[in-house]
């Protein structure tokens, strides 16, 4: 009897280590992404990656999804549009991933999109600007809180319009992004009513801004809507400085990418005072969701080891959004079946530490959750400012509202 | 919109701007135009140099031009060993070391972006000096203080340089390597030593250039690539290895480029270098200053 017991115990323990075994063999569910690392996205690459790091710890701290943990696969895009196709293929291919997350930005996700539709795959989308208007994937969900695709420029226009504005000046950067805001903001200025005095797109690789600010002066535009990348940003900010923009304008800014950067914001101090400029998360109380503060605890402290962004409002919640809407559906779901996934995210509305999240058809957030906010009070060389609220008054859309806007330009700068 | 104070504006600041331009070249004359090495990782020196004098602005609130000084001996002896292993490496070895040579170069470029990303990180980096972010007035024109100090270094750097390479046994040693190695050879100097000589010169000129470079504009690791285009074409154009044709040409360009940008449309600015290229390549194939073999 004692024998049989031993042996009942021993088969018991032995059948337990292998159940628990089998358990612990199962793959782990492979999140894949390529990510700006290094060139001129890298700043928001890194701290959108972040995030995700963030939710992936906290995700599997929890036991992970279906009783697996969750790996991400990252590969450094270098933030260049011809990278993507390629390391997406392989992503499917070679490493047989099992969700697929875009690259932080347009330029890297728009020729991906094919693909990924080809593939039948569902796509995470990542900050990126109207790449699925005309591929029309239905399976397409885009983290950023734009919406509707003019809401961005009609949220700055309607402040200058308020403000007086008649007239506006267009200043773009010549790629994709930049072009796809300027054509909507050149729409909306039609609809307003406004007349279009200077329409510009400059090259990438401009150094010097002086002449075209110049340029842009004489036309004596009510509004300056400006859609640029993070090292033109810079530029254009410190020529207005030096050159002047006039008295004329009422309002500027709208899509400058960068200034939304800790270390964009630390290096331009109070040449950013007076921009209204468009963004997503900020310091302000009424942006703060169940889990915004727990996440920017552990981003801080990660931050400063991975020296990213110290600040990482503008993109890293929103990758850790991406992660809990992902991690919702994967629940409900029960599996990692890409068409169920993409009927439950389409169908539902999704808690997130960046507020609740419903898609439209075409997989961009049902309402626009971008804010439109002036900076004010702006000292020079300190980030820590950043972290206060005030700093950034937000002045777009009315429910998150925290003051009005100080127009002209010029005495919004003093 | 087209009016004369437009053009005599985007004259002005052309000419600042071409100024920074042979600044930021000037090292590439020496190395590419006087001795043959095809230096692709210039421009990544540069940016390198800009980062060690975000440095010493950050941390010890050194001004950006005298940290350039600072840390000209130190760029001076990186280009005599990075010299040297070029030359041990490809140099020396024969027919292909010009293909080779570029793969070395590309390779130092890429090892410098990489390094600057793990120290420095990826963001956007600048310094500040009472000269950054100020313009002078003159009646409508606002000319800002950090072209014009681009401007005054730009000039100083083409007189001395110029100066050390007439007027001085090396720099007579440098010109006479560049024209005919064997021959020096013969008459009992060590044409090797030289050449390392004058690139630890063309880099030691870099410490200043990168000072030039993150006073004009922010800074960021891959930043070489947007001037490895402008500083070849400058070079190439003014005629390989002239000083003062290094500074004309970069003025041609920075002018040509800002009319066009003010006046006719930034989009049509970047094809303005290629173009100019071209055209004096067709013209003059040994660029604008260049002497006939």
């Amino acid at each position: 009897m004692k024998r049989r017991t031993l042996l009942g115990g021993t088969v018991a323990v032995a059948m337990l280590g292998l159940t628990s075994g089998a358990v612990a063999q199962q793959p782990p569910i492979k999140i894949g992404m390529s990510m700006a690392q290094t060139g001129g996205l890298a700043g928001g690459g890194k701290a959108s990656l972040l995030g995700i790091e963030v939710w992936r710890d906290d995700v599997n701290a929890k036991g992970g999804l279906l009783g697996r943990k969750v790996e991400l696969v990252v590969y450094d895009d270098k933030s260049s549009a011809s990278e993507t196709p390629a390391i997406y293929s392989k992503l499917l291919d070679v490493d047989k991933v099992d969700i697929l997350f875009a690259p932080y930005a347009t330029v890297p996700t728009a020729p991906l999109m094919p693909l990924v539709k080809q593939r039948g795959m569902l796509l995470m989308g990542n900050f990126s600007f109207q790449v699925n208007s005309k591929v029309g994937h239905d399976m397409w969900f885009n983290n950023a809180p734009w919406g509707p695709a003019d809401s961005w420029a009609s949220s700055f226009l309607d402040l200058g319009q308020k403000a007086g504005g008649k007239t506006i000046a267009l200043l773009a950067a010549d790629q994709e992004f930049a072009q796809n805001l300027a054509k909507t903001a050149r729409e909306v200025a039609t609809r307003l009513g406004m007349k279009i005095v200077f329409d510009q797109a400059y090259p990438p690789s401009t150094v010097e801004f002086s002449g075209i600010l110049r340029a842009l002066k004489a036309a004596k535009p009510d509004i300056v809507y400006v859609a640029s990348y993070p090292p033109d940003s810079a530029g254009i900010l410190r020529g207005v400085n030096e050159i002047g923009i006039g008295d004329s304008v009422k309002l500027f800014g709208g899509g400058m990418v960068g200034l939304q950067f800790g270390a964009v914001m630390e290096n331009l101090g109070s040449l950013l005072n007076g921009v209204v400029n468009y963004n997503t998360w900020l310091p302000e109380p009424k942006m703060y969701n169940e889990g915004t503060k727990a996440f920017f605890e552990t981003y801080t402290k990660r931050a400063v080891e991975a020296k990213v962004d110290p600040l990482g409002y503008y993109l890293a919640p929103y990758g850790y959004a991406n992660g809990q809407m992902i991690e919702q559906a994967i629940k409900a779901v029960g599996s990692l079946d890409q068409k169920a996934l993409a009927k439950y995210l389409r169908e539902n509305t999704h808690k997130t530490i960046v507020g609740s999240i419903t898609f439209a058809a075409d997989g961009e957030w049902k309402e626009s959750g971008v804010v439109q906010a002036q900076f004010r009070g702006i000292a020079d060389k300190n980030i820590e400012q950043f972290r206060s609220p005030g700093k950034q008054v937000i002045l777009f859309p009315e429910k998150l509202k925290s003051g009005d806007l100080i127009s002209p330009f010029e005495a919004a700068r003093k | 919109m087209f009016s004369f104070e437009l053009l005599l504006d985007a004259v002005v600041i052309g000419v600042l701007l071409g100024c920074f331009y042979a600044a930021v070249s000037l090292g590439l004359s020496v190395s590419f135009g006087l001795l043959d090495v095809p230096h692709v990782a210039h421009p990544a020196f540069l940016v390198l140099a800009s980062y060690a004098v975000f440095f010493l602005n950050e941390h010890y609130g050194v001004d950006p031009l005298l940290a350039g000084l600072l840390i000209t001996p130190i760029f001076f002896l990186f280009g005599l060993v990075a010299y040297r292993l070029y030359y041990e490496t490809f140099e020396r070895r024969g027919s292909d070391a010009g293909v080779r040579g570029i793969a070395f170069f590309f390779g130092i470029a890429f090892i410098i972006e990489v390094l600057i990303i793990l120290q420095f990180g990826v963001d956007q980096r600048s310094v500040t000096a009472t000269y950054v972010g100020k313009a002078w007035r003159i009646g409508d024109m606002r000319i800002p203080f950090r072209l014009v100090v681009a401007f005054g270094v730009a000039a100083a750097l083409t007189i001395l340089l110029t100066l050390y390479l007439s007027r001085t046994y090396m720099g007579r040693a440098i010109r006479a390597v560049a024209q005919d190695q064997e021959a020096l050879r013969l008459m009992g100097a060590n044409p090797i030593w030289i050449k390392q000589w004058a690139f630890g010169i063309a880099t030691a000129v870099l410490g200043i250039a990168g000072a030039l470079l993150i006073i004009v504009a922010p800074v960021e690791p891959t930043l070489d690539r947007t001037y490895i285009g402008r500083t070849f074409c400058v070079v190439v154009m003014a005629g390989l290895g002239s000083m003062s044709g290094t500074l004309v040409a970069a003025i041609i360009l920075g002018v040509a480029e800002t009319i066009v940008l003010t006046l006719f449309g930034a989009s049509w600015a970047p094809a303005i270098s290629f173009a100019m290229l071209l055209g004096v390549l067709a013209v003059r194939p040994q660029g604008l200053f260049g002497r006939l073999s």
